[in-house]
């Protein structure tokens, strides 16, 4: 058996530039749950439950994330066994994870993505599908001034591109 | 222009992709002969006013069916297509 060697998805993090850090974390194994149609996953999640959309279920070292109608993600442990139950596929390497930090985090997502920033549409503790530049991502608001951010692992320099793009942007108008 | 995602709530126009006339949710029988599949394949409505159309929201992967006006750019009502048929 060949032992392949983890690479980070990210390189030149953690990086700050004007009032903003993005930095590179690791969620752990991640697992995309699809509930079968009429199944309940309730007593195969506990105690963890399926989130309803735009919400994030916290648990003992996991948590359960919507990502999509009729779909979440297990992160951060190995997902429960639901055979019958729901189709789950293994995410952990298709998807690059980041953190967006500090007090400029909020208009360096407003210059790159619809979706309401406000924390009465976007509440701390909420996750949210939105379009990050071109690419469909997921963002989970864990503060007021902080987000978890995932794209395919394949966008991971794109994603970067663009963040880096858009707090240069705003430094330089904080410089003027 | 935004839509109201049943899933997401109100969202961006960019979010979401356009496929064509809601005509496409009926699709006819399999026999039901030549000019019903010309019309389900071929024939639209170009309304002035309401019209129905199917959208999909590219973030959360829900067709939805969308009541709109083509006169007054009104959006009537935003519906999922998913579960509809069970």
């Amino acid at each position: 058996m060949v032992n392949l060697t983890p690479t980070a998805a990210f390189t030149g993090l953690p990086l700050t530039i004007g009032r903003a850090t993005l930095t590179a974390f690791d969620p752990g194994p991640v697992t995309a749950i699809a509930p079968y149609p009429g199944r309940d996953l309730s007593r195969a999640l506990a105690p963890l439950s399926f989130p309803a959309p735009g919400c994030v279920v916290d648990g003992p070292g996991a948590r359960l994330v919507w990502t999509g109608r009729e779909q979440a993600f297990w992160m951060g442990s190995a997902a429960p066994d639901l055979t019958g139950l729901a189709a789950t596929t293994d995410q952990s390497d298709g998807w690059a994870w980041l953190t967006v930090s500090g007090p400029d985090a909020v208009s360096v997502l407003a210059r790159l993505c619809p979706l309401d920033l406000r924390a009465q549409s976007f509440a701390v503790g909420s996750a949210a599908r939105s379009m990050l530049a071109h690419m469909q991502a997921i963002m989970i608001r864990t503060g007021e001034d902080s987000f978890e951010l995932g794209v395919f692992r394949s966008m991971a320099e794109s994603l970067l591109h663009d963040l880096t793009g858009a707090m240069r942007g705003l430094a330089a108008r904080d410089a003027l | 222009m935004r839509l109201a995602c049943p899933c997401c709530g109100p969202r961006d126009r960019r979010e979401f992709t356009y496929y064509g006339a809601a005509d496409y949710l009926d699709r006819p029988a399999p026999e039901a002969g030549l000019d019903a599949w010309d019309a389900y394949l071929h024939l639209r409505d170009n309304p002035a006013g309401k019209t129905r159309d199917l959208w999909y929201h590219d973030p959360c992967q829900s067709w939805l069916e969308v009541e709109r006006d083509t006169v007054t750019h009104a959006v009537h009502s935003v519906q999922a297509v998913a579960g509809r048929h069970a």
